[in-house]
């Protein structure tokens, strides 16, 4: 009953198309993910920096900005973008474009929440003592505070990432041809869905594990440093 | 951009009933699958920091798997994938009973479960090693040091990152509409396709999110300051 033929007949749709993107339907988990998580924690650290900002004019919205994302549904925010980005552009989008954006809006202000505890993880005295060896204020940014912040940072980033990763399945909702879509397509014409979204697991399952062991080890490295 | 906002189209005909519909079956949803999610996180995570390795292995398989794969995946898996497995008689029963609803109960509740066991073990971790040695001194069982002394300090600790999680479920139960369950966003994509008032009818919806949401972190900051013990969780700052 349980045949795993159907997972190695299609293994080159699953893994090339769906996994890779490379295929004729565009696509791809980690052509998605990848851009997501290096445009979002780009975007992350401004939101992360402008909470913390001593002007409220810069530092309200960014908390809002933060809270709202942080009150919604990742769902709901791609269907915000796919209805809203074509009229606001007064052009069609490709899924690529709606899903990447949504992703990089939502996960930013959970990335910008990671900057603003690694930063103020950072002890105040690092801060004085770098003003008294005469640095400016961007340059004790740079030199001081950042380095120290983004190591303090690294554990809950990879967990975010982790997280980021799997959220790129739910592109398949609009229609984007990533891993779940393609196991989604093949299913629709053999029908063996307990074998190809088991398959699917287990590669979903390798990527997040590893990523996840690859954090404690460098964890424990830090750790006995 | 030139649109006309139409806001009546949430009130007028049966959509006001819609969202209202939508919003039960979120909370239904949200409901059981987390009481599942809170007694396989604290089952499991309790045993990860037990003395049984076998039982500890266990734990520890259940969380690095579910948690490690996405949970619509986990959806069509127990939606499409299970029910073939089923007696006959049982699958016709479900799928005439709202086998999307069980299905997405399930891949809700189990997927949250193997997250919130690592909230409650690094709960369970963080209390001082001195308190065991203190239960068990008083020649408590191991089932009684966790029950009557580690489980009820360590509740309260983990009440913050424990509220952040079952807010995330509840979020997370949005993804259910992909198995066709009528909750609050597949409601809002109805409303959308009845009345092709998408910005009314997606902010309709994310207004009762954020109500939500911001709702129950609130009642969860007065619930973490009435249950605090006095000295032993130290309230940073603010």
């Amino acid at each position: 009953m349980f045949d795993l033929g159907v997972v190695l007949n299609n293994l080159e749709f699953l893994l090339v198309q769906g996994l890779l993107g490379l295929g004729a339907f565009g696509g791809g988990t980690l052509a998605l993910a990848v851009p997501a998580i290096v445009l979002g924690f780009l975007l992350g650290i401004f939101v992360g920096l402008a909470r913390l900002a001593r002007s409220p004019l810069v530092r309200l919205p960014a908390a809002a900005y933060v809270e709202f994302f942080r009150g919604v549904p990742l769902v709901m925010v791609i269907f915000w973008i796919w209805f809203i980005m074509p009229q606001l552009l007064g052009m069609a989008i490709p899924e690529y474009g709606v899903a990447l954006t949504a992703f990089v809006i939502f996960e930013a202000a959970y990335f910008g929440e990671i900057v603003r505890a690694g930063i103020q993880s950072v002890p105040r005295g690092q801060v004085e003592a770098a003003a008294s060896v005469g640095l400016t204020g961007a340059q004790t940014m740079r030199w001081v505070v950042l380095p120290q912040a983004l190591r303090n940072m690294v554990p809950s980033l990879v967990t975010q990432m982790i997280v980021l990763f799997k959220d790129t399945s739910l592109a398949s909702i609009i229609g984007y041809v990533d891993l779940t879509k393609a196991a989604q397509i093949v299913n629709n014409r053999e029908i063996r869905p307990l074998e190809l979204y088991l398959f699917i697991a287990v590669v979903y399952w390798i990527f997040a594990y590893s990523l996840s062991r690859l954090a404690r080890r460098y964890e424990h490295r830090v750790q006995a440093a | 951009m030139r649109y006309e906002f139409h806001w009546s189209v949430l009130w007028s005909g049966q959509t006001g009933g819609w969202l209202l519909q939508g919003l039960l079956v979120t909370l239904a949803i949200s409901g059981l699958a987390w009481v599942l999610a809170v007694a396989l996180g604290v089952v499991s995570g309790a045993l990860r920091t037990g003395p049984w390795r076998p039982l500890r292995a266990g734990a520890a398989a259940y969380v690095e798997f579910f948690r490690n794969v996405p949970l619509l995946v986990w959806m069509f898996f127990w939606y499409f994938g299970v029910p073939p497995l089923l007696p006959a008689v049982i699958r016709d029963w479900l799928f005439d009973h709202g086998a999307e609803f069980w299905a997405g109960m399930l891949a809700l509740g189990v997927y949250h479960g193997a997250r919130m066991s690592e909230v409650i073990r690094s709960g369970i971790q963080s209390i001082p090693r001195t308190q065991f040695e203190a239960a068990y001194a008083m020649g408590l069982t191991p089932g009684q040091v966790y029950r009557l002394v580690i489980v009820p300090i360590a509740l309260r600790l983990i009440v913050p990152p424990a509220t952040n999680e079952s807010l995330n479920l509840l979020k997370n139960s949005s993804v259910a509409l992909t198995i066709s369950v009528a909750e609050l966003t597949f409601q809002t994509r109805q409303i959308e396709t009845y009345t092709a008032r998408a910005i009314e009818a997606l902010t309709a919806g994310t207004v009762i999110y954020l109500a939500l949401c911001l709702g129950i972190a609130w009642i969860m900051g007065r619930v973490e300051r009435r249950f605090a013990i006095p000295g032993l969780i130290a309230r940073g700052g603010a």
